[in-house]
């Protein structure tokens, strides 16, 4: 309860306290170290929701390529191999933290902490439902997507500072695809907001009740023609921000070795694992809160999903659901298909993807305007 | 512009009448190893690459990091000891192997085999091409970032692998095949349980076809690239699929035929540029997938003339337990699954070769890489390299 209730109240508002109910907002009324400890412990709770879904991805991971490739996959350690990823990341905790004698230290013990920051600060700005958000701010997305790409930043640092040939192509790659799909993936934002008129995310899913079985109003049946596309675009950008195959040369095992985090080991590496996972999950989330009706089920009206707290879990439920499906799909793409070559990358984005999300956008402008 | 890193324009008119863009910006080349602990180059091999931001500029390849003395142990052990050094050239067509030693050796000390034996070599060197074949499928599909292939081609290559060992024991290095029969006869129940496997066998192709083959991003990452022409195919001495790949119709089962290969009927596919150009990695690629089917053929006629016209037990011919070969030279060359193996024998009246020399068809295959690789980029060096199906045990030897 006390985590819901902390969630439900957004103790570590941006713009301040207002309204204060709750233990951690009760704590920040003791002035600054009463401040400094809601955030501590906000941050030690968003830190545990961050890497608590990672775990349960590595094992879904595992599980479902092994079931594609006719093998068991974990199944030893806990019900179904459940606790097999918490296990692998207990070992990872305790191996040795090695640094190559060339590299570039303190480059090379920031950047995965960079890497992984930017992806949980992401964490607390997605709403499961119309009070759990931790942070629920009118810059919603425009916060994301700027926190998303701050990954790059930490990706080139660690490629670089490894003092690796095979790191730094590592990085090059990735600052090259990142900033590209940054183009098709910020136009797709667009389109949403162009559409709800709103940056916040709750707002998107609030605005995405009702309709004909409560799926009408869903940006994707609302404006078939336009968001149904763009949210592709917007899915295939996200595999590619996320570095997910067939977008995943910037680690690519037969090509790189195993790219920018090939010098990495231990807890460092499982950073930059923990990121992968997670930056799924947030992707997912935002792809379902913008286009895919949020917290939204269809045949149960929009009201019965928010202000009870019945109502609200089936919310917190319903998008971790949607945003599962997603990821499953990420999962599903990844041992299915070969990896692009970079050149194909990139025309990829700039012939096909970032035409088509204009396209979307403009002909959005244009729906809206004639609805 | 002297100051490196700045772009300069030069405003040109071409022909066309277009403008055109030359862009000085000045980088610097970076030379890397590739290998010998790199994942794909399929073992230890060594290629210092030059690499031009993504595009390589020059490539060398350096091998010998597994070489074992194979031809100079040769000369030291008699003929049937010498027979386990030949399952390691190229260990994942260890039957082959031991086929064209055999060969080699009957050719010189003139040996006869009876004929069930001979049916049965042609039926585990088929069964050894189709297992060798799926690991060339799925490293190949490794090497493109396609994981799952090659657990589907594992999944048929165990099957071939406890078939191998139904029949002598081993499952990767068999000695099966000696200089004048076999270590021994197939087990009851062995060939039924084999034309299951083919049966099964030609199902799952169909598998692979769809999920690689004609996968758009697969045939977009193989198609065009690391094209090799006939006429270079031949300069460079390719043999198996890599020349037939070009498009060259050369098969030593076809055109010199041993064994009892007269006696069967089977295709010889050739790459003819269905996807892009002839001799392209997709080519050489398909012609291995091809290849498989009608080894699973041969495999069927085998199996039906072995069961008709022999009888179970009689696989002895006419050598003597000591096998001694006169003072002669001989040589056999053997269609491995990746090329001509060639055995060079030299007798000297003794109970073991004077020389013998071995021509590595995956080692005469290596040597266009260094032709093929500048000018691509590193992806699609990685595809080339694993097109060309190299096993760096027979390079080395």
């Amino acid at each position: 309860m006390t985590v819901l209730a902390f969630l439900s109240n957004g103790t570590v508002e941006l713009q301040g306290a207002s309204g204060a109910t709750g233990i951690l907002k009760g704590l920040a009324a003791y002035g600054f170290w009463g401040y400094l400890l809601a955030a501590l412990v906000g941050f030690a709770l968003l830190f545990g929701i961050a890497s608590a879904l990672p775990i349960l991805f590595t094992w879904a991971e595992r599980r479902v390529s092994g079931r594609m490739q006719q093998r068991w996959g974990p199944n030893r350690v806990g019900p179904f191999g459940l606790i097999q990823a918490l296990a692998d990341g207990i070992k990872l905790m305790f191996k040795e933290d090695i640094i190559p004698a060339q590299a570039d230290k303190f480059l090379f013990m920031v950047a995965p902490g960079i890497v992984l920051a930017g992806m949980v600060s992401a964490f607390a700005l997605v709403p499961l439902s119309d009070s759990a958000v931790i942070v629920d701010t009118s810059l919603g997305l425009y916060l994301i997507a700027a926190l998303l790409s701050l990954e790059v930043i930490g990706v080139i640092m660690a490629g670089w500072a490894s003092n690796n040939k095979w790191s730094l192509f590592g990085a090059m790659r990735e600052a090259a695809q990142m900033v590209s799909y940054e183009i098709p993936f910020g136009l797709c934002i667009l389109l949403a907001v162009v559409s709800y008129g709103s940056l916040s995310l709750r707002e998107m899913s609030l605005a995405q009740a009702g309709g004909f079985l409560n799926v009408g109003n869903w940006l994707i049946f609302h404006n078939p023609f336009f968001a149904l596309p763009a949210a592709v675009v917007f899915f295939i950008a996200a595999l590619a921000n996320t570095k997910r195959a067939p977008f995943d040369l910037p680690e690519a095992e037969s090509e790189l070795v195993s790219g920018f985090h090939t010098e990495y080991s231990g807890f460092r590496f499982s950073f930059f694992f923990l990121e992968e996972y997670a930056s799924m999950f947030v992707i997912s989330a935002i792809l379902v809160s913008m286009f895919l009706g949020g917290w939204n089920l269809p045949f149960v009206p929009g009201s019965a999903v928010t202000g009870s707290f019945g109502g609200e879990l089936l919310a917190v439920f319903t998008m971790l659901l949607k945003s599962f499906v997603l990821v499953f799909v990420m999962i599903w793409i990844r041992w299915t298909l070969p990896r692009i070559r970079i050149d194909q990358v990139m025309s990829l984005c700039y012939k096909y993807l970032t035409p088509i999300a204009f396209a979307c956008l403009i002909g959005t402008c244009w729906w809206e305007l004639a609805a | 512009m002297t100051t490196g890193g700045r772009i300069q324009e030069h405003q040109e008119h071409s022909a066309s009448g277009e403008r055109e863009f030359v862009l000085d910006v000045r980088t610097q080349d970076m030379e890397i190893n590739m290998g010998p602990q790199h994942p794909s180059t399929h073992g230890v091999l060594k290629v210092v690459i030059r690499a031009d931001g993504e595009i390589l500029t020059k490539a060398t390849p350096h091998m010998g990091y597994i070489h074992r003395c194979a031809e100079k142990i040769a000369e030291n052990v008699n003929y049937d000891q010498f027979v386990p050094y030949t399952d390691r050239y190229d260990y994942l067509a260890a039957m082959n192997n031991n086929l064209g030693y055999a060969l080699v050796v009957e050719k010189a000390a003139d040996l006869e085999v009876a004929p069930r034996a001979t049916w049965i070599r042609m039926i585990v060197a088929e069964l050894n091409r189709i297992g060798s074949h799926l690991i060339a499928f799925g490293t190949y599909g490794m090497d493109i970032g396609a994981f799952t292939p090659f657990l589907y081609g594992f999944r048929e290559r165990e099957w071939m692998m406890s078939l191998f060992e139904k029949l002598c024991g081993a499952r990767l290095t068999y000695s099966f095949v000696f200089p004048g029969g076999l270590a021994n006869d197939v087990p009851p129940g062995w060939f039924d349980e084999l034309k299951r496997f083919c049966d099964v066998f030609e199902k799952k192709w169909v598998e692979y076809d769809k999920l690689l083959t004609r996968n758009k991003i697969f045939i977009e990452r193989t198609k065009n690239v690391g094209v090799i022409p006939a006429g270079m195919a031949l300069d460079y001495g390719l043999t198996g699929p890599c020349l037939r790949g070009s498009g060259v119709r050369y098969d030593l089962r076809e055109s010199q035929p041993y064994l009892f290969y007269d006696q069967v009927s089977f295709d010889v596919p050739v790459g003819i540029g269905e996807m892009g150009t002839q001799g392209d990695c997709w080519d050489r690629y398909y012609v291995r997938m091809i290849e498989m089917l009608q080894s699973v053929r041969i495999l069927r006629q085998c199996i039906e003339r072995c069961e008709k016209d022999t009888t179970p037990g009689e696989i002895k011919g006419n050598r003597k337990k000591t096998l001694r070969v006169p003072v002669t030279e001989a040589y056999a060359g053997v269609e491995n699954p990746r090329g001509e193996l060639g055995h060079y024998l030299v007798g000297d009246g003794s109970d073991h070769p004077y020389r013998l020399k071995v021509r590595g068809p995956s080692f005469c295959n290596l040597s266009v890489l260094q032709e093929l690789l500048p000018g691509t980029m590193i992806a699609d060096a990685v595809a080339i390299i694993g097109s060309i199906d190299i096993v760096l045990g027979e390079v080395d030897r």
